[in-house]
């Protein structure tokens, strides 16, 4: 670690006694930082960004949102009509979690396709599905939030999902609601929780980063760094074309608060929540897509009725994602080298996108059918394909380094 | 004893090198363990409903006298749906030859689902008079009354009830189909005719004391 090089007294005063300075030096400008990474590996900053753009707008939201049945429709509303800017807080809010998950899911794929969950990212890589899992908490409890349709059935539907547990799942969806239905302890329980989940988010989010200073980024290569001619600092590198990467976002950001703020939600929720009318069709918010599919394709498997095996498949899709590293018996990281998997990976792009399709619509005729095969082969693909891949596949000679690989051996 | 943090022969040893350091290490912790977990379940508990919200759960009564033949009513109790429906003559004639029984998952409400009192085809005390609890046994949803057979739900639907969100459908008793994601039939609460025309929900029949609590899946 360098000694601190600063001008100032005042910094060199307060780095001594608390080196936040040096640490700061230390994890962004001099952090090395592999020289051939694309744009690919903006998506994390991104999210960071967003998990900033959520906690700010959200703080301002709870200064004028009240939790209670008969008063948080009214003052969402109020929000969008009498509050100064209220419009603009809460559409950067309701938009920003969509762009949150569009965000983080290219993070993922990004993950997939170079192996960066493989040794020795295995804790970073589970810390971010850690990540994944509080954010899903998170938006479904904000979602309940306005008290609309939607926002009213949807966490029926999603709290029902625990009296799949069995012989205790009763007792657990009411301990849940706090009630007998999802109701007024039920919205209370929901906010305190919504407000705290993005700061427990933040925490893992530390750690996270942490996970990926000690070893550094992976990169397109998917090989190691060999020595400083394979690296370059972050600072200004990296800093330079992630502010690139955050003005293009935010300008499609911006279009959609701006321009089209209702397009992803649904407009149902502006209906206040009625408990005695199920909307004809109850959709969850489109990044749950995929997983709702899942839900409910899964027909009885022997002795297994299909309620608690499709929230098993719905559950199980994440756990794939934890034990992936075990799971992927290829030693070779990046899919560029991997000739199969390279194509492979493809497969299951289409597949969640498939199931986000059917997860869209009602469960009838084609839908069903479409359901079931697509969930078979996301488990078919981490199940099957991912250990077997390894061993049968043939990798593509790695480069010598990451600098060989860009100089075309010239030096 | 000794006064400093030394691991071996110093303290009291027992056979292996364990201290009595140790031992007062881990009973320590574990003591600290317990008392953290006890420490949780007030605030766990305090998650469960309270008071008043179990005491809103009396018995309501419902006059029913003017359901029509093939109408159904909705009316609240313990902030669930309760659906009385007034069956036809032919409903209840296409209940009782009962051609469905083969394509039901439950069609002799095996489960605990209801009081012996509405163990039966019907599912209800009077024949006519059917009273259930309208929340899908899947996730929850309130299922279309759909008495209308054939239709969009096909050429063999005799009527019954149809989720919209996931699907599953109920027969006319409130039986669950094969193959729909809701696992059990819909629930009969407790309830019993205090005069012809009135029902009252939420209390058993003087003769039975079945447990409303006890019910598989609500
Ligand atoms: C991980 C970060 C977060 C996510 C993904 C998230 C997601 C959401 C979603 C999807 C809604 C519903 C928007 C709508 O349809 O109206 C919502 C509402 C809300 N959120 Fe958040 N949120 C986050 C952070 C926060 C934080 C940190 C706070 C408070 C400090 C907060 C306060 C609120 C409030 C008061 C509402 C209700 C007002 C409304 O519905 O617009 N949120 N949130
Ligand atoms: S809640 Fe009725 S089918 Fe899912």
């Amino acid at each position: 670690m360098a000694a601190l090089q600063s001008q100032s007294k005042i910094v060199r005063w307060i780095d001594h006694r608390l080196p936040i300075f040096t640490f700061m030096q230390h994890e962004l400008h001099e952090y090395p930082t592999p020289k051939n990474l694309t744009y690919w590996w903006n998506y994390g900053s991104l999210a960071a960004l967003m998990l900033m753009i959520m906690i700010a707008t959200g703080i301002f939201l709870a200064m004028e949102y009240t939790p209670n049945v008969n008063l948080a429709f009214d003052s969402v509303e109020r929000i969008m009509r009498d509050v100064n800017y209220g419009w603009l807080i809460r559409y950067i809010h309701m938009n920003g979690a969509s762009f949150f998950f569009i965000v983080t899911y290219i993070h993922i794929f990004r993950g997939l396709y170079y192996g960066s969950y493989k040794e020795p990212r295995e804790l970073l890589w589970i810390l971010g599905v850690v990540i994944l899992l509080c954010m899903m908490a998170t938006a479904f409890m904000g979602y309940v939030l306005p008290w609309g349709q939607m926002s009213f059935w949807g966490a029926t539907v999603i709290t029902n999902l625990f009296s799949a547990i069995p012989l205790v799942g009763n007792e657990v969806v009411t301990w849940l609601w706090g009630g007998f239905s999802v109701d007024n302890p039920t919205l209370n329980r929901f906010y305190a929780l919504h407000y705290l989940l993005p700061f427990v988010i933040l925490g893992v989010v530390g750690l996270h980063i942490m996970a990926l200073h000690t070893h550094g980024s992976n990169n397109p290569l998917g090989i190691d760094r060999k020595g400083p001619q394979d690296s370059i600092p972050f600072h200004p590198y990296y800093t330079i074309k992630d502010m690139f990467g955050v003005g293009v976002f935010l300008t499609i950001f911006a279009i959609f608060v701006f321009w089209f703020p209702n397009l992803l939600g649904d407009p149902a929720n502006y209906i206040r929540a009625n408990p005695l009318q199920t909307p004809p069709e109850i959709v969850p918010e489109w990044y749950f897509l995929p997983f709702y599919a899942m839900l409910r394709s899964v027909p009885d498997i022997l002795f297994i009725k299909a309620k608690l095996a499709g929230v098993l498949a719905m559950f199980g899709s994440i756990f794939m994602l934890f034990i992936l590293p075990w799971l992927d018996t290829s030693p070779v990281r990046s899919a560029r080298f991997r000739p199969i998997y390279k194509w492979v990976f493809w497969l299951l792009v289409i597949d969640v996108l498939v199931l986000g399709y059917v997860g869209a619509h009602r469960p009838e005729g084609l839908y069903v059918v479409m359901g079931r095969i697509a969930t078979l082969y996301y488990f078919f693909h981490f199940l099957i394909l991912f250990p077997l891949l390894g061993i049968f596949e043939r990798p593509l000679p790695l480069p010598t380094s990451i600098s060989a690989a860009v100089t075309k051996g010239k030096p | 004893m000794a006064d400093t943090a030394q691991p071996g022969p110093i303290g009291g040893h027992g056979h292996d090198g364990e201290t009595r350091r140790d031992f007062l290490a881990i009973a320590a912790t574990a003591i600290a363990g317990v008392g953290t977990a006890c420490a949780t379940w007030p605030l766990i508990s305090s998650m469960n409903p309270a008071q008043d919200t179990l005491a809103a759960g009396a018995p309501i009564d419902i006059d029913i006298s003017g359901v029509q033949p093939g109408q159904q009513i909705i009316v609240l109790w313990r902030s669930r749906p309760i659906f009385v429906v007034r069956r036809t003559p032919d409903q209840v004639k296409a209940l009782a030859a009962d051609k469905d029984a083969a394509s039901l998952r439950d069609p002799t409400s095996a489960a605990n689902q209801q009081a012996a009192y509405a163990k039966n085809v019907y599912r209800s005390v009077k024949p006519d008079v059917l009273v259930l609890v309208g929340i899908c046994t899947h996730l929850g949803c309130i299922p279309e009354f759909v008495p209308q057979p054939g239709g969009s739900l096909g050429a063999s639907w005799q009527g019954g009830y149809f989720c919209p969100c996931h699907g599953s459908r109920y027969d006319l008793s409130g039986r669950v189909f094969q193959n729909v994601p809701a696992p059990y039939n819909l629930p009969v609460p407790p309830y019993h005719f205090v005069s012809d025309t009135v029902i009252r929900v939420g209390e058993n029949p003087p003769d039975s004391t079945f447990d409303f609590n006890s019910i598989e899946q609500i």
